[in-house]
């Protein structure tokens, strides 16, 4: 990691820990959504952007998640930080075992494979035999959680809002971090390689199914505490809060906001929680109609990202010792 | 081979390929001793790709054996080939184009270096070691092959022969006792050609090893070569020194109205 990225992301975090002391209670709510979907899309930039496994399904993973906690909150009774864990152990383990069937499908057939899971996770989530714990068509509401006693004690007062940012910051840093760790060792190196070219990373020693299916559920993992985050902040879950189009709106995350890079995915996750309102605000009667003239926009002015843009940016004023002519990925 | 007193490295025995009504390969049989250069000529479409690919288990032999160290490689998943110390170039460049020269190859290293999902999320200390080494031992590889300069530098952007040395390195980066190199001098310029001869030749003599050479280049192939195996659909041919087989009645027939040129 470069000093300058180093000095950057500092900057970010601490950028970030003021925020919710500037902003509205309303505000800060939505301040936590983007770092919710951040996580999100990080996740599956990790099984898409890396490792070139596209997914139109990964709303069911962030349902499962969701689901995850909200189940666990109200019949187990679970302090909402303790669902998180499991939330995404629960969807590593099912994203890995969806991954491995997912070993023989390439390209389009694997999304469509993707989203055949997501098309399925409303009906299942309302399926009349698991109303007892899902809730049926009315979901499953949860209470907001409360500044730890020990914060108060300690002299510290913060809103239910402020707190559960923080509670996510702090989450979506380590994430990220772990995230960046993954990515730019060994392991993120086989991840590229299989996306670049899979018989070539095969010859240089690489257990593709192995990696692949890993990566698929690493990435549901993400995702899913990414799902669980998202719940316990909107303090309700409802399935027809996780239809396909969730899922289509994390895809268009991760391109919009750079596809394998890790800061796309904050760029992604501003992207998803806020143009959709401003085009709401510009037109209360066609406003998918401005989401797709933004997205167009987007995709024509910045082809490999807002991520790709900024560091094509950085780079040109940085120097003019251009060793890439054109704009790979890291 | 000749005198069978050394012992070899790999054995192809009566492999056989068949692509649809295509026989690719028909009964084909040679050893490679350990040491040595084994060129493998034959004109386009003879079936010396898809030895290569066999030998890596990107295909499946409907007959024969291919054994490496005395062990057949039939039952093993083509992962593992590396780190049994088999290395490859590929006669299309297959580098991973969206990475650096060095993280290429650090990629060739993979079969030598250990770490997975977990030991890399949390950074436990042999992870980052194991890391650190490839990364020298890349460096290492780059110096040797005169590539320093491009470490940093995207493999797409680089010239074609450059590119080549990059796959050479990163066929290296795995320190493999048998090198597979699918014409690696095609595409570049005359001065480029007596550079990778004598890159090959050092190399094999600094890193011990034993090299499978396809190359359409004769002059070339033949002066490196101290064993030349000769195969035309799919058949073996020819055998011998490349004396011997340069002026083969089959090999001056499976070439007669070919491009390829025999002057030395
Ligand atoms: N994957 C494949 N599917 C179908 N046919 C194939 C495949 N690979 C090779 N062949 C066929 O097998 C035969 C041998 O091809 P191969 O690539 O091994 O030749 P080669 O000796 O390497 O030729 P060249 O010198 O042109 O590289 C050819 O007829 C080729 O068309
Ligand atoms: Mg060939």
């Amino acid at each position: 990691m470069s000093k300058k990225l180093v000095t950057v992301t500092i900057l970010l975090i601490v950028l970030a820990c003021v925020l919710p002391l500037v902003l509205t209670n309303y505000r800060t709510f939505q301040a936590t959504l983007v770092l919710v979907y951040a996580i999100a899309l990080l996740g599956l930039n990790i099984l898409t952007g890396y490792n070139g496994q596209i997914s139109l399904g990964h709303g069911a993973f962030y349902a499962i998640g969701a689901y995850a906690a909200a189940m666990l909150m109200d019949q187990a009774g679970m302090p909402y930080w303790a669902t998180i864990p499991i939330a995404g152990a629960v969807c590593l383990v099912i994203g890995f075992l969806f991954g491995l069937p997912a070993l023989r499908l390439e390209g389009l057939y694997l999304a469509l494979a993707t989203f055949a899971l997501a098309v399925s996770m409303p009906p299942i989530l309302k399926a009349h035999f698991l109303e007892k714990w899902t809730g049926g068509v009315q979901g499953i509401v949860i209470v907001k959680p409360d500044p730890p006693a020990w914060l108060a004690a300690a002299g510290v007062k913060l809103s239910a809002d402020q707190w559960l940012y923080y509670f996510v910051l702090a989450i979506a840093i380590v994430l990220f971090i772990a995230g960046w760790n993954l990515i730019s060792g060994r392991v993120g190196r086989a991840l590229v390689a299989i996306r670049d070219h899979h018989t070539a990373a095969e010859a240089m020693g690489i257990n593709s199914a192995i990696y692949k299916s890993l990566a698929f559920g690493v990435s549901a993992m993400y995702t899913g505490i990414a799902g669980a985050l998202g719940a316990i902040a909107v303090q309700f879950v409802a399935p027809d809060s996780f239809t396909v189009f969730l899922s289509i709106t994390f895809l268009v995350g991760i391109v919009v906001g750079g596809l394998a890079s890790l800061s796309g995915a904050l760029h992604g996750a501003l992207f998803i929680q806020f143009v959709p309102n401003i085009a709401d605000e510009l037109s209360k009667a066609a406003p998918w109609a401005v989401f797709g003239v933004f997205l167009i926009g987007f995709v024509y002015l910045m082809p490999t990202g807002v991520a790709g843009a900024l560091r094509a940016l950085t780079r040109r004023r940085s120097s003019g010792k251009l060793l890439h002519p054109k704009e790979a990925l890291p | 081979m000749a005198a069978g007193a050394e012992q070899a490295l790999l054995r192809v025995q009566d492999v056989a390929v068949r692509f649809g009504g295509i026989v690719a390969l028909d009964g084909v049989s040679f050893d490679v001793p350990a040491g040595r250069i084994v060129g493998l000529i034959g004109p386009n479409g003879a079936g010396k790709t898809t030895l290569f690919n066999c030998i890596s288990r990107l295909y499946p032999c409907e007959r024969g054996d291919i054994a490496f160290a005395g062990r057949s490689l039939l039952g093993v998943p083509r992962h593992r080939i590396a780190a049994l110390g088999i290395g490859r170039t590929f006669q299309n460049l297959a580098l991973f184009r969206t990475m650096s020269v060095l993280e290429n190859v650090m990629v060739g290293r993979h079969s030598r270096s250990r770490g997975g999902f977990f030991s890399a999320a949390v950074r436990l200390p042999y992870a980052v070691r194991a890391d650190a080494e490839a990364r020298g031992k890349a460096r290492e590889l780059l110096a040797l092959l005169d590539l320093e300069r491009f470490a940093d530098s995207s493999v797409a952007a680089l010239p074609f022969g450059t590119q080549k040395r990059v796959e050479l390195a990163r066929a290296l980066a795995a320190e493999p006792k048998l090198l597979l190199l699918d014409e690696p001098a095609s595409g570049l310029n005359h001065e480029e050609v007596g550079a990778i001869g004598a890159l090959i030749r050092s190399l094999r003599e600094r890193l011990e090893l034993t090299v499978l050479l396809v190359e359409h280049h004769m002059q070339l192939l033949m002066s490196l070569s101290d064993w030349v195996v000769a195969l035309n659909f799919g058949r073996r041919i020819a055998e011998g020194t490349p004396a011997e087989v340069r002026n083969h009645p089959e090999l001056v027939r499976a070439y007669l109205g070919t491009a390829a040129s025999f002057s030395t």
